[in-house]
C-alpha cells in the first residue's frame, strides 16, 4: 500500500521481526544475557563489589587462601583479598580489550577490505598481499615480540594484537565486497554518476553490516581469549591491577589445594568469552550469514 | 489398452510454517506405453510436485499425499511397500534431471557414479553384474545418447565436459536399467537454444529406439509442440485441459490455455 | 597442467609473503626505542663494551644495509647469532623445532581424526542430541582458554589421578636422541625402541589434548556445515532418485565434496595453533620453540625473536601450500581449473 509511513513502518517491522526471531534462538539469548550482564557488571564495579579495597595492593595475611565461602564468594587469594572483588574489577580490563583493539581493527580493516574489493587491481594486489603477509603472524607471537621489543604493559599487547586483528575484517568485507561490485544497484550507482565514496560506503558497506556484526561479536570473545593468553604469561597489565589471566597465572603455583585462586578467574574468562561467542552466532543465523567466522 | 502410468485423481497438501495449502487437486493422467506426453505448465503450477509424487521423492513431512492413486503397470505405487516401490525407481520408471550443472556429484567421475547408480539398481533388480560388466554397460549407454567417445566421457570428471554433454550423461543415467518410463525435468533449460535442440531430438530418438515411454514436463511450449503427441495442462495444481497436441494448439478450448499460446511470440508474420 | 601453474604460483606468493614478513619483523626489532647491544650486555656494561657490540653486531650500518645483511643470511638458512647463547640461532631453533614439531602434527591428526566424525555425525542427527552435543563440545573448546585447559588437564590427570605425566617429552631417567626426524615417535620406531615409543606418547597426550581441543570442535563444526550444505546438494537428491542407499551417500558421496572446508580453515587457522601451542608447551614444560621464544623475549634477545617469529611464518606458509595442493588432490574441480574454487 502507499501509505506515506511506509517506509518507516516496514523498517519498524523488520527489527520487531528480527527482535522475535533473535528471542526464539535460546542460545543467543543467553549469549546476549552474559555479555550484557558482564558489561554491566563492569562498569558498575566500584558500586557493586564487596571488598573494594582489596582491589589494590592489600594485604590480610590472616585471611590468605580461604576457600570459597559466604564471606568470600571466590575464596581469597594468597595474600588475603577476595577473589570475586578482584574478577568483577577484573573484568574491566578483561573488556576494554576488545573495544580498543576492535575499534581500531574494524575501521582499519572494513576501509582497507572496501578498497581492495571494489577498485581491484594494484589495490586490491598490495592490500591483499599485506593482508597475507598479516595473516601467516600468529596473533600471539607478535604481541610477544612487541612486548618483547618495547615494555610488556597493556597497551602494547593492545596494540599488537590491534595490528594484525584488522586482516580478519579486510578479507571478510573484499569478499562481500567483490561480490556486490557486479550486481545491479552498484552499477546503476556507478551510471548515475555516484563518488567513489558514495558507492563504497552509502551502497556496499550498508550491506556488509550484518557480516560485520556477527564478526565483531565472535572476535570479542577472541580478543578476550588472547589478551587473557597475554596477561597469563606476565605481557598483559602489571600487578597489582587485578587481571583475569594474570589471576590464573599466580594462583597456578597453588593447584591442585588451593584451586579457587587459579580456576575461579579462568572459569569467568570462559563465561565472558562463550557470552560473546554464542551471541555472535546467534547474530549469525538470525542474519543468516554464512561465511563469517 | 490400459496406460503404462495412470496417475488418478492425486491430490496433496504441503505444511509449511503451520499453514496447510492444498497444492494438488484431482490431478489425472495418462502415460501409454511407447508414448510422448508433456506436462506443462507455469512455476508454481504443481507439475513438480506431480513428478516427484509419481517417482516418489516427494518429501513427506511438509508434504501429504490428500488422495488418488499413481498406477504403474497396474500397480499402485503410493500403497506399495516400500521396498517394491524401491525396486522400480530408477529402472523400470526412470528419470532425468533438469540441471545438468548441479545434478551430478563434481568430485567424482562420470563412470564412478553411472556405475554406482548401476551397481544398486542391479542389486534391487536381482542382476549380478561384475564391475567390468557395469564398465561396459555404463559405455554402452553413453554411446546411445550420441557421445563420441564413449569411455574418455566415462573417464572424466563433470567439471570437464560441456553443459550439453552433462545433460546428455543425465539421460544416459536414466538409461542405464533399461526403463520403460521416462520422466523428463525440463530438458535443456538451463542450456542454449541449440544445445536444447539437439537433446530434443536426442530424446525423441531414444524413445523411438527403446520404445521408452516419455513423460515431459515442461513450461516451454515450444518444446511440447516439437516433442509430444498428447499434452496436459496444468494451472495452479489442476489439470485445466489435455488432448493431442495438434489439436489442442489449434484450438484451445480452456481460457488459461489459450492464454498460455497466445502468450509465445509468432516469430512468423502469418496470423497464427 | 593448470594445477601446476596454480601451484606454482602460490609458491612464488609465499615466498613474497616470507619476505614480506622478513621486512615487518626486521624493523619491529631495530626500528624501535632501546639499543640492542646495551640491552644485551645490561646496564653495568661499560660504553666502550657497548660500542664493540655495537660494531660487531653491525648496528651502526644504515638500516638498509642492515636488512641486506638479515636478508643474505635468511637465504644462507642464517637467522644471526642470539644475543644471549652466543649460538647460531639457527642450531637453536633446529634444536626445538622438532618438538613443536611433532606436538603440532599429533595436534592436528588428532583434530581431524575425531573432528570429521563428529561433524559427520552431527550432519546426519541434525537439531537432534548428538547434534546439540557435538555443537556444544564446539564452542565449548572454541571459548576454552587454552592456558586454562592445560592447567586443568595437567591437574586432573596428572595430579589427582596421576596417570599420565604432565612435563616433558620423556621421562627424566630416559635418554634418547631424535637423530633422524627429530621426531621421538617416529624415530623411536625406526630404531626399533618400543619402550620409548610409548613413554614419547604418554607424554604426548596430554600436550595434544589441551591443544587439540578446539581445533577438534571447530573442525567438527565445518564439518557438519559442510556436510549439511552438501546434502542440500541437487546431485545428492539425484542419488537418492536413483536409489543409492543411505549409507553409502553418506559416507562416500558427500563426505568428499565436503572434506574441503574443513581443510582450509585448518589452513588459516594455523597461525592460531602456532600461538596456542606456544601457550601449552610453557605450561608442560615442552622443550619446543615456546620456551625458547619466551627466553628469548624476557631477555630482550632480538635475533632469537626474529628466528622464531621467521619460522612461525614459514611454517605457517609451508602448511598453507600444502593443504592447496590437498584440496586439489580431494576436489578435482580445483585441480582442472587450477585454483581454489
Amino acid at each position: 500500500m502507499n501509505h506515506p509511513d511506509a517506509p518507516q513502518q516496514q523498517a519498524l517491522s523488520n527489527a520487531w521481526q528480527n527482535w522475535w526471531r533473535f528471542s526464539r534462538n535460546p542460545t543467543a539469548v543467553i549469549g546476549a544475557i552474559i555479555v550484557i550482564t558482564s558489561v554491566a557488571l563492569a562498569v558498575f564495579a566500584p558500586l557493586i563489589v564487596p571488598f573494594p579495597d582489596h582491589i589494590g595492593a592489600f594485604v590480610d595475611f590472616r585471611n590468605r587462601s580461604q576457600p570459597p565461602s559466604a564471606a568470600h564468594w571466590f575464596g581469597t587469594d594468597n595474600v588475603g583479598r577476595d577473589i570475586f572483588s578482584r574478577v568483577i574489577y577484573a573484568l574491566r580490563v578483561s573488556l576494554i580489550l576488545p573495544v580498543v583493539v576492535l575499534g581500531i581493527a574494524i575501521p582499519v580493516g572494513v576501509t582497507l577490505g572496501l578498497l581492495a574489493g571494489y577498485f581491484g587491481g594494484w589495490t586490491e594486489i598490495v592490500i591483499m598481499r599485506i593482508t597475507d603477509i598479516a595473516l601467516a603472524i600468529p596473533p600471539l607471537v607478535m604481541a610477544l615480540a612487541v612486548a618483547a621489543v618495547l615494555t610488556p604493559s597493556l597497551t602494547n599487547s593492545m596494540l599488537a594484537i590491534a595490528l594484525l586483528w584488522w586482516t580478519w575484517h579486510t578479507r571478510l568485507i573484499y569478499g562481500i565486497t567483490r561480490q556486490l561490485r557486479s550486481q545491479e544497484f552498484v552499477e546503476a550507482a556507478e551510471t548515475l554518476g555516484a563518488s567513489k565514496s558514495h558507492i563504497l560506503f552509502r551502497e556496499i558497506l550498508p550491506n556488509c553490516v550484518s557480516a560485520i556484526a556477527v564478526k565483531t561479536s565472535l572476535d570479542a570473545g577472541f580478543v578476550i581469549l588472547i589478551g587473557a593468553a597475554l596477561s597469563f604469561l606476565g605481557l598483559g597489565i602489571q600487578p597489582p591491577t587485578p587481571d583475569l589471566g594474570t589471576m590464573v597465572a599466580s594462583g597456578a603455583s597453588f593447584l591442585p589445594d588451593f584451586w579457587w585462586q587459579s580456576v575461579l578467574p579462568g572459569c569467568a574468562i570462559l563465561f565472558v568469552a562463550l557470552g560473546f561467542n554464542l551471541l555472535g552466532d546467534g547474530l549469525r543465523d538470525l542474519f543468516d550469514v554464512e561465511d563469517v567466522r | 489398452m490400459t496406460a503404462l502410468l495412470s496417475v488418478q485423481n492425486l491430490s496433496v497438501s504441503f505444511t509449511t510454517y503451520g499453514r496447510t495449502a492444498q497444492v494438488l487437486h484431482n490431478v489425472s493422467l495418462d502415460v501409454p506405453e511407447g508414448a510422448q506426453i508433456a506436462l506443462v505448465g507455469e512455476s508454481g503450477s504443481g507439475k513438480s510436485v506431480t513428478m516427484k509424487t509419481i517417482m516418489g521423492i516427494l518429501p513427506i513431512p511438509p508434504a501429504r499425499i490428500e488422495g488418488g492413486a499413481v498406477l504403474f503397470d497396474g500397480r499402485d505405487l503410493l500403497t506399495m511397500p516400500e521396498r517394491d516401490r524401491q525396486r522400480l525407481r530408477g529402472t523400470a520408471m526412470s528419470m532425468v534431471f533438469q540441471d545438468p550443472m548441479s545434478s551430478l556429484n563434481p568430485v567424482f567421475t562420470i563412470k564412478d557414479q553411472l556405475g554406482t547408480i548401476l551397481k544398486y539398481a542391479d542389486r534391487r533388480l536381482g542382476r549380478d553384474r561384475n564391475t567390468r560388466a557395469r564398465l561396459a554397460r555404463v559405455h554402452e549407454v553413453l554411446a546411445q545418447v550420441r557421445m563420441r567417445d564413449p569411455e574418455r566421457v566415462a573417464a572424466a570428471f563433470p567439471v570437464q565436459l560441456s553443459g550439453g554433454m552433462r545433460q546428455r550423461v543425465l539421460i544416459a543415467m536414466a538409461l542405464l536399467s533399461e526403463p520403460r518410463l521416462l520422466i523428463a525435468d525440463e530438458p535443456g533449460t538451463a542450456l542454449d537454444v541449440t544445445t536444447q535442440a539437439q537433446i530434443l531430438k536426442l530424446l525423441k530418438d531414444l524413445v523411438r529406439e527403446n520404445r521408452l515411454a516419455l513423460l515431459m514436463i515442461t513450461h516451454n511450449l515450444g518444446v511440447v509442440r516439437e516433442t509430444s503427441a498428447y499434452t496436459y495442462v496444468m494451472n495452479k495444481g489442476r489439470i485445466v485441459e489435455h488432448g493431442h497436441t495438434a489439436a489442442l494448439f489449434d484450438a484451445p478450448r480452456d481460457a488459461y490455455t489459450r492464454s498460455l499460446i497466445a502468450a509465445v511470440p509468432r516469430l512468423t508474420g502469418r496470423e497464427a | 597442467m593448470e594445477f601446476l601453474g596454480f601451484l606454482t604460483r602460490r609458491l612464488m606468493w609465499s615466498i613474497l609473503v616470507l619476505l614480506g614478513l622478513s621486512i615487518v619483523i626486521f624493523t619491529i626489532a631495530r626500528v624501535v626505542p632501546g639499543d640492542p647491544a646495551r640491552m644485551a650486555l645490561g646496564p653495568s656494561a661499560s660504553a666502550a663494551q657497548v660500542a664493540d657490540l655495537q660494531e660487531a653486531l653491525g648496528l651502526n650500518e644504515p638500516m638498509v644495509a642492515q636488512y641486506g645483511l638479515f636478508l643474505a643470511g635468511l637465504a644462507q638458512g642464517d637467522l644471526g647469532r642470539s644475543l644471549l647463547t652466543e649460538q647460531s640461532v639457527n642450531a637453536d631453533i633446529a634444536k626445538t623445532f622438532p618438538a613443536t614439531l611433532e606436538l603440532v602434527i599429533c595436534t592436528i591428526i588428532f583434530a581431524f581424526v575425531f573432528g570429521i566424525p563428529l561433524g559427520v555425525v552431527a550432519a546426519r542427527w541434525k537439531d537432534r542430541w548428538p547434534d546439540n552435543l557435538v555443537r556444544a563440545l564446539a564452542i565449548g573448546s572454541a571459548v576454552m582458554p587454552s592456558f586454562f585447559l592445560a592447567l586443568l588437564l595437567q591437574i586432573l590427570a596428572g595430579y589427582v589421578l596421576n596417570i599420565l605425566p604432565t612435563t616433558g617429552r620423556l621421562p627424566a631417567s630416559m635418554d634418547f636422541d631424535a637423530t633422524i626426524t627429530g621426531l621421538i615417535l617416529v624415530d623411536s620406531l625406526l630404531t626399533g625402541r618400543l619402550d620409548v615409543f610409548a613413554q614419547a606418547a604418554r607424554h604426548l597426550l596430554l600436550p595434544t589434548l589441551a591443544l587439540g581441543l578446539a581445533t577438534m570442535g571447530q573442525i567438527a563444526r565445518i564439518t557438519r556445515a559442510s556436510m549439511i550444505d552438501v546434502s542440500r546438494q541437487d546431485y545428492i537428491e539425484a542419488a537418492r532418485a536413483f536409489g543409492v542407499p543411505d549409507r553409502l551417500r553418506m559416507f562416500k558421496y558427500m563426505l568428499r565434496p565436503a572434506f574441503v572446508p574443513p581443510l582450509t580453515i585448518t589452513g588459516l587457522e594455523f597461525a592460531s595453533l602456532i600461538g596456542n601451542a606456544f601457550v601449552v608447551e610453557l605450561i608442560f614444560s615442552w622443550p619446543g620453540m615456546a620456551s625458547y621464544g619466551i627466553r628469548a623475549i624476557t631477555q630482550k634477545d632480538l635475533n632469537a625473536i626474529m628466528g622464531v617469529v621467521m619460522v612461525s611464518g614459514a611454517f605457517f606458509v609451508f602448511v598453507n601450500l600444502l593443504i592447496d595442493v590437498l584440496v586439489g588432490v580431494v576436489d578435482p574441480r580445483v585441480r582442472i581449473r587450477g585454483g581454489r574454487a
